[in-house]
């Protein structure tokens, strides 16, 4: 009897492995400062009890892609395997002087931003190995910008699907109807990355979108 | 008037570059991305009849941060509507870009001073 439920057991962890769905690769795109690696850490500290980097109010924290591969989320009736990629934050300009407004030295603050430069050319790199992305936005900011038009151009050419987070919802003049307005198309999930408000049904979308 | 400022008067000018729809369709991609950084390095804005499709864009991104560097030239500002229609794969193998406008200067010069869905405002310094 053992011998058969070991066998059973030994079946379908076979069949498992061979007809397992691969994880999809989901791709933490937006601009500088829009919480990307805060919802990184909020998704992987809700389901691995890790994190995956450092948060910080100056502009291009994240300088290279980081990646967390097989993060099952997963919640009442849903559930969906993800190698979770977090990018640096794109932009069309990078200015040192920038960053000396924080309190850096000037060898400092160009060394970041050359950093940021060679991230912002890595982040761009990898939309072609993408099963889909999360654009993460700052819901108090404009959200007719450059970056997120070229992301939401660029998964739209892929014919890739795309969830909109409008992010830091918890801060006054946080709109995600402006944001909704703005690319009626998609999906638009408002949260706070910070507090978690919200988090649950992103975590329902990101599983019927990607799973 | 004296030389001094001439050369002030003269150092205000700005050139900008309206490049036709008709120009841009017979250029590769790298061929309209160096002419774009070529100007934009150069302090000139230049105006896009048709924009670029978004691979285009993303490619343009991407080198503009290979010019980057500590000295005068901190990256682009670019400036199109969003767009209202998903573009089809086929358009962009015809790499009919898109029918949007589009400006581009140098960031240090061309500043957005509010962008809405069908309005851009801009100022050129």
């Amino acid at each position: 009897m053992a011998l058969l439920a070991e066998l059973k057991d030994s079946l379908s962890s076979w069949l498992g492995h061979v007809f397992r769905k691969k994880a999809s690769r989901i791709g933490i795109y937006g601009p500088p400062n829009a919480g990307k690696t805060t919802l990184a850490n909020k998704v992987l500290m809700d389901f691995t009890g890790e994190t995956i980097g450092a948060v910080s109010n100056i502009p291009h924290e994240t300088r290279r892609v980081r990646r967390r591969e097989g993060v099952m989320i997963k919640g009442e009736g849903y559930s969906v395997t993800l190698d979770i990629i977090d990018t640096p934050g794109l932009a069309t300009k990078i200015d040192f002087h920038d960053f000396m407004s924080f309190g850096m030295t000037e060898e400092e603050a160009k060394r970041r931003a050359k950093e940021a430069t060679e991230g912002v050319i890595e982040a761009i790199k990898w939309m072609d190995n993408l099963d889909g992305v999360l654009l993460v936005m700052d819901s108090t900011e404009d959200p007719y910008t450059q970056v997120n038009v070229t992301v939401i151009g660029n998964m739209e050419a892929r014919r890739l699907p795309m969830l909109i987070v409008a992010n830091k919802m918890d801060l006054p003049g946080a709109s995600s109807d402006r944001i909704k307005g703005a690319f009626p198309q998609h999906t638009v999930v408002p949260i706070s990355a910070l507090n978690g408000k919200n988090i649950g049904l992103l975590y329902e979308t990101i599983a019927s979108r990607f799973g | 008037m004296d030389h001094m400022d001439t050369d002030t008067q003269f150092a205000q000018n700005i050139q900008i570059n309206m490049i036709s729809a008709s120009k841009l369709q017979a250029m590769s991609t790298m061929d309209k991305i160096r002419l774009i950084l070529d100007d934009v390095t150069s302090g000139r804005i230049v105006i896009l009849e048709r924009g670029l499709d978004p691979r285009e864009e993303a490619q343009l991104i991407e080198h503009t941060m290979l010019k980057i560097r500590d000295t005068a030239f901190y990256g682009i500002e670019i400036q199109s509507y969003a767009r209202e229609n998903k573009p089809s794969p086929w358009s962009i193998l015809r790499r009919n870009g898109d029918n949007r406008v589009t400006v581009i200067g140098p960031a240090n010069r061309l500043k957005t001073v509010k962008k809405e869905k069908d309005v851009i405002s801009a100022v050129i310094s």
